[in-house]
């Protein structure tokens, strides 16, 4: 087989059949499914959830994953924090001329791996070439499909005083990024914090029934996502300088470049927002897992119908509203 | 050494500071029927004191007054168009501090150019674009030199190093400030009540601490020279009231672990040796004489004001206020634009965007709203 | 950077060292400061060490400020 993709790999011909034979088929593993134009699925109960989404990361490889681990772990989780169980997932991907094959099957191979810690199947693909120049290696778009109960679907109203859990630490993939792209000079060996998170909503949703919402908070860090929430339900959200956990790396790389890890993204951190009185049992379901170890409440809900603000207690005691990101985070001069 | 530093920003220390400032505050009152009046010269202090609170927490005891240390906001408009003018050609790399990208010019940003399809990038070290001229030799890569005393020899090193290389393909465009000519300026003016400065805690460690004694001898001004971190601030503070309680003003290194009395030597080489003094054109003040620093004509040669032909328009005026903002004598609240026309998205003036400017420190900091 | 992180220095070149902030690390010149040594923190400002940060003194500023705080207590 070529070492490379060449635009012969997405005509449709033989190139494109080894492709797919070689690469997909035989590490998705499903071979039945591969003879159909599209996949029959078994749905266990009628309420779905879909969720779909893109990845263009650069560097396509880093420290904790790839961007097929990434394109598996950020459907997973999109379905996985509305309540639902993730059941099957849809993969495309746009390839760039001369993109090394090598590498494509590194990244499906731990799409699979991902796929099955996660208990999802890979039911459907689609595979493009473009020329070279159009596309930087490889963009991946995957769609999962998952079910709910009724009685788990989220988000539930928002409550005075309930509070607000991370089930980690904040800003590691933002760091590991950052790190990966070399622009900086920053250099960390601190892992990408991608994982599935539905092992975890899971067991969530198991021990409380009063979980208001979850969500995980990728692009636009902690600070965006909870925004986002006070001002889609109308909340005022108080969050606590020094109870937010963040690795001393992360501290440090904040430190030098003037970055924030408020607004650093996250590909493995769950955000939830339970009743008071729920707040143990679920640090407690959450610290059973290797990922949710340092799980920590960092906040609470102190105003509700109202104009939704989120706003940071600091060490000194004073309070400072938080903004969504304007703009992309810039290195400072001084 | 860790855990001496961490105490810095210890909120026990900090919190015991504040009871103490506030003491002290009140007896500044009494004995002077108002408030004292602490300009923070640098950018980055005014950052700090928003971020952390300290600001707010003594509002209505110590005024702190945002002085003219953020170097992208006291830029003049046509300078910054000059720049992003520079980025509007294929064949050259344009490399910046991450500060300048959404800095408005009159028709627009070097962002906006970087959209267009311009190579606008950002780096982190002035030496990274001389490495990025090497690995592109059939670009010219220029990078915009702008800051203070605490910049300007890091962008000696870089032109040092271009000189060193002979790379051919590299020129920096500079516009330096210096801290000096704009507190005369400030102070000779008087337009704003300055009780005591704050004095830059790392512009300081190139200076010196005796560079400042020209504020005690010729306007019997006290200063500060403080770091960035909670206890330092509000240790710069509490120095400070005590300094004009006892009406013996004097210059105070308490940054005395990193800022030696006679400053940091071989930046001043390094300084001396690429640049000389010239007029430089401020924000909204204008050009005051002898304020800034230009590569010497000795390396004209890597100058790229002598190497490109731009020539910037008279900017479009706007109702931003930052000129005023950057002498402390309005807040950025007062500014009309504030938080309405001119937001963190939208700037009408750098002072929003920059991440020392003092509406951005507002914006972010300050606001409930 | 105008803020105070402590950088430590954990290799030193002719012109360069690297330094180790908290786990992150970085290439910085030392042209300013060429009497550094391994094991010295510094303050880096856009990719330069400007000053090697002062245990003694940092030890001092912080008695001094403690000390305060404790006779407020007392």
């Amino acid at each position: 087989m070529v070492e490379k993709i060449s635009l012969a790999h997405g005509d449709g011909g033989e190139l494109a059949h080894q492709l797919i034979q070689d690469v997909f088929i035989t590490t998705f593993g499903h071979h039945d499914q591969a003879k159909l134009d599209a996949a029959i699925l078994h749905i266990p109960q009628e309420k779905l959830t879909i969720s779909t989404d893109s990845f263009v990361i650069k560097p396509t490889f880093f420290r904790g994953g790839n961007i097929g681990k990434l394109a598996i772990c950020g459907t997973v989780n999109d379905i996985a924090v509305s309540g639902a169980t993730p059941l099957y997932i849809t993969v495309a991907f746009i390839l760039e001329e001369g993109f090394s094959i090598r590498q494509l099957k590194e990244i499906v191979f731990s799409m699979a791996e991902e796929a099955k810690k996660a208990n999802v199947q890979i039911v459907s693909g689609d595979t493009k070439v473009v020329e070279r120049g159009s596309t930087d290696g490889i963009f991946i778009n995957t769609t999962g499909i998952g079910v709910v109960k009724t009685e788990e679907m989220l988000p539930r109203k928002i409550d005075e005083q309930d509070v607000v859990i991370i089930s980690g630490t904040i800003g590691d993939h933002g760091v590991s990024i950052l790190s990966a792209r070399g622009e900086l000079g920053l250099v960390t060996e601190l892992n990408s914090d991608c994982a599935s998170l539905n092992d975890l909503t899971r067991e969530v949703l198991n021990v409380s029934s009063r979980v208001k919402m979850m969500r995980d908070p990728t692009r636009g860090g902690v600070a965006t996502t909870l925004v986002e929430i006070c001002e889609d339900f109308n909340v005022t959200i108080e969050i606590n300088e020094d109870t937010l956990p963040v690795k001393e790396e992360v501290e440090g790389a904040c430190d030098i470049l003037g970055f924030d890890p408020l607004y650093l993204a996250n590909e493995g951190k769950l955000l939830i927002i339970v009743a008071q009185e729920d707040e143990g049992k679920v640090l407690a379901a959450l610290r059973k897992f290797d990922i949710g170890r340092e799980a920590t409440t960092i906040g609470h809900v102190s105003e509700v119908k109202t104009n939704g603000r989120l706003f940071l207690k600091m060490l000194l005691g004073s309070r400072r509203r938080l903004n969504r990101l304007a703009g992309m985070q810039l290195p400072r001069i001084c | 050494m860790n855990e001496t530093l961490k105490q810095f920003s210890s909120s026990t220390i900090s919190k015991a500071l504040l009871k103490q400032i506030e003491q002290k505050a009140g007896v500044y009152k009494e004995k002077f029927g108002r408030e004292p009046a602490l300009m923070e010269v640098c950018g980055s202090h005014t950052m700090a004191v928003a971020k952390t609170g300290v600001k707010k927490l003594l509002a209505g005891k110590v005024k702190l007054i945002s002085g003219p240390g953020c170097p992208v906001c006291v830029t003049d408009q046509k300078s910054i168009d000059a720049m992003i003018q520079l980025a509007e050609s294929d064949d050259r790399i344009i490399c910046t501090f991450g500060d300048m990208v959404r800095v408005p010019g009159t028709t627009r940003a070097l962002i906006d150019a970087k959209t267009d399809g311009k190579d606008v990038r950002v780096v982190y070290s002035p030496s990274d674009a001389v490495e990025i001229a090497k690995e592109n030799p059939e670009k010219q890569v220029v990078f915009l030199g702008i800051g203070f005393e605490t910049t300007i020899p890091v962008l000696a090193v870089a032109l040092k190093k271009a000189d060193d290389e002979m790379v051919k393909n590299f020129s920096m465009w500079v516009t330096t400030k210096l801290v000096e000519p704009i507190l005369r300026k400030l102070l000779n003016e008087g337009d704003v009540l300055v009780d005591a400065l704050l004095l830059p805690g790392h512009v300081s460690i190139v200076l010196g601490k005796h560079h400042y004694q020209y504020l005690v001898d010729e306007y019997r001004v006290p200063g500060v020279i403080c770091g960035f971190e909670p206890v330092e601030l509000l240790s710069g503070i509490y120095k400070s009231i005590e300094l004009l309680l006892n009406e013996s003003p004097e210059i105070i290194n308490s940054h005395q672990h990193v800022v030696r009395d006679e400053g940091n030597r071989q930046a001043q080489l390094m300084i001396d040796q690429y640049f000389q003094g010239c007029d430089e054109a401020w924000r909204g003040i204008g050009v005051i004489e002898n304020s800034g620093l230009d590569i010497r004509d000795k390396y004209i040669h890597l100058n790229a004001k002598s190497r490109f032909d731009i020539k910037a328009g008279e900017p479009k005026r706007t109702k931003c206020r930052c000129g005023e903002i950057i002498r402390g004598l309005i807040p950025p609240e007062e500014c009309n634009l504030f938080a309405k026309a001119c937001t963190p998205i939208n700037p009408v003036g750098p002072c929003m965007v920059s991440s020392e400017g003092s509406c951005a420190a507002s914006y972010q900091f300050l606001r409930e709203e | 950077m105008c803020v105070g992180v402590p950088a430590k220095i954990i290799k030193v070149d002719e012109y360069s060292a690297v330094v180790d902030v908290m786990g992150s690390k970085m290439t910085v010149g030392i042209i300013f400061i060429p009497e550094v040594k391994l094991d010295d923190y510094v303050i880096v400002h856009a990719g330069q060490a400007m000053s090697i940060v002062d245990e003694e003194y940092a030890k001092a500023s912080i008695e001094e400020w403690r000390k305060m705080v404790n006779e407020r207590d007392a």
